[in-house]
């Protein structure tokens, strides 16, 4: 869409959110991550259960309040801004949650919900044209007309997902996080929503992040691909780049474990990775995966790992690899 | 007698199968007919979307269909030679319940009791089926032996559910299952609340102990994936009943499906091609309180004739593999 309008949406610089437990303990949920989104392109985050990616993605709008770091929005620092900035800026960038049963208000209508938006930033004050917004919201996420007075409770997940992706595009957002979008819905479902999101962002040119920890759905919708493992980001690469040459233990872990539907990998044993995620509540200095890492060696433990180039675009923070 | 023979091959074999759940104000079909059989040792996949009555059929083998509304309507269950079906409640829950045949329920995190320790729930089954006469000491053995077994620490047999992480605690769960070395197995979605790396391990340790303790076993599952890397044998649930079935090799190396099977598969982004758009199934899955009269999967299919909206399809079948569609006859 925005052809003549390159260049990145979205810079996040050393992004941290900590969260206090107890007497000088923090849980480092988000620690020092940076990452860029150009225009109109859709940034994937991976990552299991736990590892801050939903925490990311709300702190960059601001919906969590950063420890530090900054947060570019078109070139502007948005950490500073106030109260009244931000209601301006929320018009600019959405969030879909990830479920579709309890992110909706049981007790407003579909209408209600889609029209909400509209109605708090005063965007449209003309009943008609609210009602015709509407109605052609509803059609451009499929949703029957007929549904209009109908409650969340009486449709199926699908459906309510789509209620909610009418009501993120309710403000012409240019940027949209997506929290796990899919992740409750059947496969059959499934599909028709990315195709939905993939279909949008070719016509109104949105630039996504999209969260997720389904591997497979990460591939297939994303440019780039950052791979975050317990708060910080291990491997930042193009999305065929990723999949191709993954250099981090983990990121290769993470893709081996997948399982794949043919018969042809029925054969190969996943290479598993031993052990569970480890506390993120005041972690010690260095690689926070080398507990769990089958090539650790003592320089890993030492300091702080920074992500390295290894080739344009294809970042890595590891110690065994060389630039 | 004749019969008889023929279902001793099998260790279980559902013929034919309908439940309903019924309230004063609707019934809902879950199950419609549905037969599957499996041999001793074998694991069997069963895949299908929510609603599909995928839990329901797992639940009838165990008769624990909620005691008002879940009804049995016809059919047979033979287990081992026995008609689940018409056995009394104490014989199910001395003779097969958590003994010859027990289950794994979908989630870890609300099928542990937060008040017991693990160590106490698993000792729990095997007092209960205490045949060989065992004494406390050797039952309080045996638990420690399990909990190793599924790769957890015998010392932490005092710790509640609330201190293990989830992949942990569907290991707990598994070896509560395995603990009385039962035939077979339902696992009702084993890993679908688990991270991937912990899915593989969780995967691996169920395949490892079925070899060792030669458990059949039923997976319930949406993810083709594991499907692909764990079963023998796949059977496709949708709206009640079985749409299509086979080996491993047939569902996922053979080129003839049932239209419902090539929308699933087409509903999975492929790691390994490049496609722009996924191939989704249009619609959603018929309303059980009121399934239509052909075939069940005819609003949807973008292969409908006019028989397939009139006609309830037979089975057409090659070999291992069979397929309930129009588009396939046995001529």
């Amino acid at each position: 869409m925005d052809q003549d309008n390159r260049g990145p949406l979205l810079e996040v610089r050393n992004l941290k959110k900590y969260f206090a437990v107890g007497k000088n303990s923090y849980l480092h949920a988000v620690d020092n991550v940076s990452l860029t989104i150009d225009r109109g392109c859709t940034l994937g985050v991976v990552g299991e259960s736990g590892c801050g990616k939903s925490t990311m993605g709300r702190t960059i709008l601001r919906l969590l309040e950063p420890t530090s770091g900054a947060i570019l929005f078109e070139g502007k620092d948005i950490t500073k801004y106030n109260q009244r900035q931000l209601t301006h800026l929320r018009q600019d960038m959405q969030i879909i949650f990830q479920d579709p049963y309890s992110s909706l208000n049981p007790r407003m209508s579909v209408y209600d919900i889609i029209a909400q938006p509209l109605i708090v930033t005063g965007l449209i004050k003309d009943k008609n044209e609210l009602f015709h917004r509407v109605d052609s919201l509803m059609n451009t996420v499929g949703l029957a007309k007929r549904l209009r007075n109908a409650y969340p409770h009486e449709l199926d997940g699908g459906r309510r997902q789509r209620i909610g992706v009418a009501r993120a595009l309710s403000l012409n957002p240019k940027f949209i996080v997506c929290d796990e979008p899919v992740s409750a819905l059947d496969v059959s479902i499934q599909a028709q929503i990315l195709n939905l999101l993939m279909d949008l962002q070719d016509e109104l040119g949105l630039t996504y992040m999209f969260i997720t920890h389904d591997l497979s759905v990460v591939k297939h919708i994303s440019n780039d691909i950052a791979v975050m493992y317990l708060g910080q980001c291990v491997e930042k690469a193009p999305s065929s780049t990723l999949f191709k040459s993954p250099l981090h233990p983990y990121t290769k872990a993470l893709l081996s474990a997948i399982p794949i539907p043919s018969l042809a990998a029925r054969k190969k044993r996943p290479e598993i990775i031993r052990g569970e995620v480890t506390d993120p509540v005041n972690p010690k200095p260095g690689c926070r995966f080398a507990s769990r890492c089958p090539y650790c060696i003592d320089k890993c433990t030492e300091n702080d790992i920074p992500l390295k180039e290894v080739e344009p675009g294809h970042f890595v923070a590891c110690t065994l690899v060389d630039s | 007698m004749e019969a008889n023979r023929n279902n001793e091959d099998y260790l279980l074999k559902i013929d034919n199968l309908r439940v309903t759940y019924e309230t004063d104000l609707e019934t809902v079909c879950a199950v419609n007919g549905l037969s599957i059989q499996i041999k001793r040792g074998e694991t069997l996949g069963l895949v299908g979307e929510t609603g599909a009555g995928k839990t329901t059929t797992a639940l009838s083998i165990l008769r624990l269909l909620p005691e008002r509304t879940g009804k049995i309507k016809s059919g047979s269950i033979i287990f081992d030679g026995k008609n689940l079906l018409n056995l009394s409640e104490s014989e199910m829950r001395e003779e097969i319940r958590g003994k010859s045949i027990s289950m794994i329920f979908q989630d870890p995190m609300t099928s542990l009791n937060p008040m017991m320790n693990v160590g106490e729930q698993i000792e729990e089954v095997l007092r209960y089926h205490n045949n060989d006469g065992r004494t406390p000491k050797e039952i309080k053995a045996h638990v420690d032996k399990t909990l190793e077994l599924v790769g957890i620490p015998a010392r932490r047999r005092t710790e509640f559910p609330h201190q293990f992480s989830g992949g942990m605690k569907q290991r707990i769960v598994i070896a509560m299952a395995l603990a009385c070395q039962p035939q077979l197995l339902l696992a009702d979605e084993p890993t679908t609340a688990l991270d991937v790396t912990i899915q593989a391990q969780v995967l691996a340790m169920m395949h490892e102990l079925q070899t060792k303790l030669k458990t059949a076993m039923i997976l319930i599952t949406h993810d083709l994936g594991v499907v692909a890397q764990v079963c023998d044998n796949v059977a496709v649930v949708y709206a009640g009943e079985i749409v299509e079935s086979g080996t491993v090799e047939d569902i996922f190396g053979s080129d003839r499906h049932h239209p419902y099977t090539e929308g699933l598969f087409g509903s999975i982004p492929n790691l390994e091609k490049e496609t722009d758009r996924l191939s989704p199934i249009n619609g959603l899955m018929p309303d059980p309180t009121d399934l239509p009269a052909g075939c069940y999967f005819a609003p949807r299919c973008p292969h409908c004739m006019e028989i397939c909206k009139e006609r309830h399809p037979e089975l057409y079948v090659c070999g291992s593999h069979s397929i309930a569609c129009h588009l396939f006859n046995n001529n």
